[in-house]
């Protein structure tokens, strides 16, 4: 198992440097006057200096010089300069980045939980009517767009009931959170609510929390009660099921202490996708409620054609992407010790 | 491994040829499949789908929609020289088509009930009323599933055969070529695809140079383009792992010793008898490509505005949806019509998908 987890460790600076090339190819196909947008910085009059600006940082030269003062430049953390954010591209990332943690903290667990335990209950359950409505909301769920998800719940808990409105916060939890005396230690409005010991912010900021974190929940538990009720239905004919209920175990002890356990491993190995779904989630949710973190970053600046916002954005989400990817392998590995005998 | 002794088949004898074919025909596995690729994909199996009850509901949904899509031109007849209706297809390239503005305002306008007297209601009367924009929204739902169709078979064909051809070129003659192949899907799977497809249609934005030369793409192969590029990978993927099983066998040693060529290997043995969990997975694949095109219109990343394109009527009705102080929900007509059609569309594609796949391959079935 050790030498799995190295020989897969050591393939990471290899993909990591393959997804930094396809990022900069992407970027040398803009012309320069484009990519120079990225070198203008605080001061835009610069702009008019264009052609001098482009000179100086070589956008003209061959592509393999140009390559190498990007590589340098982005192991340096520098990303260039994001226009419609009027900051560098990397400050911009970490200012939206807390956001985006929180939603994913206050979705992942309802997620796992709800959709295995879903999963399980139509397996065991087969052909009943608890399994067709499992079947039948899964499917349901698979195929509604996030997007409509979204916004139906947002017509519904604001423009009917009015109980939240969308945005990370009220306004007038903003201007305590803006004030001196509120101090941000994590910049996720819950948490530094708790910490502060301010009541109101985190009541605030956790009831704009709940529609986009139900919004991916609904969404990506969906998928995982797809997957998590055939595995279970294929584990429960395994011999080894039918040895523990021969020795007499109770069906309870069967079902969740032997099978469950093994019929989990399918959700971990097709987590890749569902972390892939993540991401199409929550760009979608934080575009859908105006909560601002990376994905509604993100599809701002696409929009808005900023272009060294995006290609930033796209290196530090794919190579997260790449590390989750490692770390759920090497789980895996782990968890299910057969795999690293390939 | 490229271990295939024979390339000359052209110049085999006519008795190797003989024996070969006789070989084939006796050959176990086609004599319990004959006309494989055919016999798998049509009757029986259409029959089997529609004996599953959620697949039937599938196939009665979609036929319904391509009713749609084909009558268009007679449920919403496009205005020819109305100076009411802005309608500039000019511009737009096939398969767009862009709905009538009768206005400007971006007050969304109220369905109006007596434009269903006659059938096919008069869009000009508005029947499900006008987005922001004045865009009339029956006009867009109805062209909107030409667009959707469109979209489907455009970008999961295209995935589809470049998917086979990269994996059947990996399956089949492993070595560099699969090494090499095989790398290029690893390091794009290394991409969220959504990510990917935003990352593309932002750069194809405005013409690009590629190795020199200038490439200027219109909306609608930007997004084709954004979204086949990650779309090909499981497909090419899957095909390898399915040629890797198929080659080995028996039947495929035994055509290759009687002087198959490679060509004849791969189209007559090797393809047909693992191509179809590809098949499987594009079915299973368009309603999640119609999603992410729809998502993609919602942002406003894919066709230009007033575009018959459902997810673009989703994102008009994004500033009504709350309606107004004091009348909550005035504008619900905005969003639940493209809504419903959008998600019937996917499901519709998702029961077909899944019934099929029941159908074709029992083991993953329940």
């Amino acid at each position: 198992m050790l030498t799995y987890i190295a020989r897969r460790l050591l393939a990471l600076p290899i993909v990591m440097f393959f997804v930094s090339l396809i990022i900069f190819l992407l970027l040398s196909m803009l012309p320069p006057g484009t990519r120079v947008a990225a070198f203008v910085g605080q001061n835009p009059r610069a702009l008019g200096a264009t052609q001098q600006l482009i000179e100086k940082h070589g956008l003209n030269d061959d592509i393999h010089i140009q390559w190498w003062n990007w590589m340098t430049n982005v192991a340096q953390g520098n990303l260039g300069f994001s226009q419609t954010q009027t900051m560098p591209v990397t400050e911009a990332l970490a200012s939206f980045l807390p956001a985006t943690l929180e939603l994913m903290m206050a979705s992942i667990v309802p997620i796992l939980v709800i959709g295995i335990w879903l999963g399980v209950l139509a397996a065991i359950h087969q052909n009943s009517w608890i399994d067709h409505i499992s079947r039948l909301t899964s499917i349901v769920g698979w195929s509604l767009p996030t997007f409509i998800a979204g916004l139906l719940l947002l017509m519904v808990f604001y423009g009917m009931l009015g109980w939240v409105s969308d945005g990370r916060l009220s306004t007038q939890a903003t201007l305590i959170v803006r004030s001196s005396d509120f101090i941000s230690y994590t910049g996720m409005n819950t948490i530094d609510g708790l910490l502060n010991g301010n009541a109101f912010v985190f009541w605030d900021a956790l009831k704009h929390l709940i529609l986009p974190a139900t919004t991916i929940v609904i969404v990506v538990t969906a998928v995982i009660v797809r997957i998590m009720r055939s595995s279970m239905l294929n584990t429960l004919r395994e011999d080894y099921i039918y040895a523990a209920r021969a020795k007499g175990l109770k069906e309870n002890v069967v079902i969740y202490k032997h099978a469950r356990r093994n019929a989990m491993i399918p959700v971990l190995t097709t987590s890749g996708v569902i972390v892939a779904g993540l991401f199409l989630g929550f760009a979608t949710a934080e575009i859908v409620f105006n909560f601002k973190g990376l994905g509604y970053l993100f599809i701002t600046s696409a929009q808005q054609l900023d272009f060294p916002m995006v290609l930033g954005f796209a290196l530090f989400s794919s190579i997260v992407f790449v590390i989750i990817n490692l770390i759920v392998d090497v789980l895996y590995a782990i968890y299910d010790p057969r795999v690293s005998l390939d | 491994m490229s271990s295939n002794p024979e390339t000359s088949t052209d110049r085999a004898s006519d008795a190797r040829t003989r024996v070969g074919r006789a070989f084939e025909g006796g050959d176990p596995q086609h004599e319990a499949q004959p006309k494989t690729l055919k016999d798998r994909l049509f009757p029986v199996t259409l029959r089997k789908i529609l004996r599953n009850p959620l697949g039937a509901i599938g196939v009665i949904l979609l036929l319904v929609f391509a009713a749609v899509a084909v009558a268009a031109p007679w449920l919403a007849p496009p205005p020819v020289d109305d100076y009411h209706f802005i309608y500039e297809s000019e511009d737009f390239a096939f398969p767009n088509y862009r709905i009538p503005q009768d206005g400007f305002s971006g007050r969304p306008s109220l369905p109006n009930a007596d434009a269903w007297e006659s059938f096919p209601p008069d869009w000009r009367q508005h029947p499900l009323g006008t987005a922001s924009g004045q865009y009339d929204i029956y006009f867009g739902l109805i062209w909107g599933a030409r667009l959707a169709f469109a979209w489907a078979f455009i970008i999961v064909g295209l995935a589809v055969i470049v998917g086979v051809v990269m994996g059947s070129l990996a399956g089949f003659f492993g070595g560099w070529v699969d090494e090499v192949i095989m790398r290029v899907v690893d390091i794009l799977f290394a991409f969220p695809n959504l990510l990917l497809a935003v990352v593309l249609i932002t750069v194809f934005s405005s013409p690009v140079t590629i190795l020199g030369l200038t490439v200027d793409l219109n909306d609608f192969w930007t997004v084709v383009i954004a979204l086949a590029t990650f779309s090909w990978l499981t497909f090419a993927r899957l095909l390898r792992g399915d040629i890797l099983t198929v080659k080995n066998q028996e039947y495929v040693s035994a055509a290759r010793a009687v002087g198959a060529s490679n060509w004849r290997l791969m189209g007559r043995h090797i393809l047909p008898n693992s191509i179809y969990s590809v098949f499987i997975l594009a079915t299973l694949n368009i309603g999640s490509i119609v999603v992410a095109v729809a998502t993609l219109s919602f942002f406003g990343l894919g066709l230009p505005i007033g575009a018959a394109d459902w997810g673009q009527l989703v994102a008009f009705s994004r500033q009504w949806i709350l309606g107004t102080r004091g009348e909550p929900l005035v504008y619900w007509f905005t969003f639940v019509p493209p809504a419903i059609v959008i998600t019937l569309f996917v499901l519709a594609w998702n029961l077909v998908g899944d019934a099929f796949r029941d159908v074709m391959d029992p083991r993953m079935k329940r």
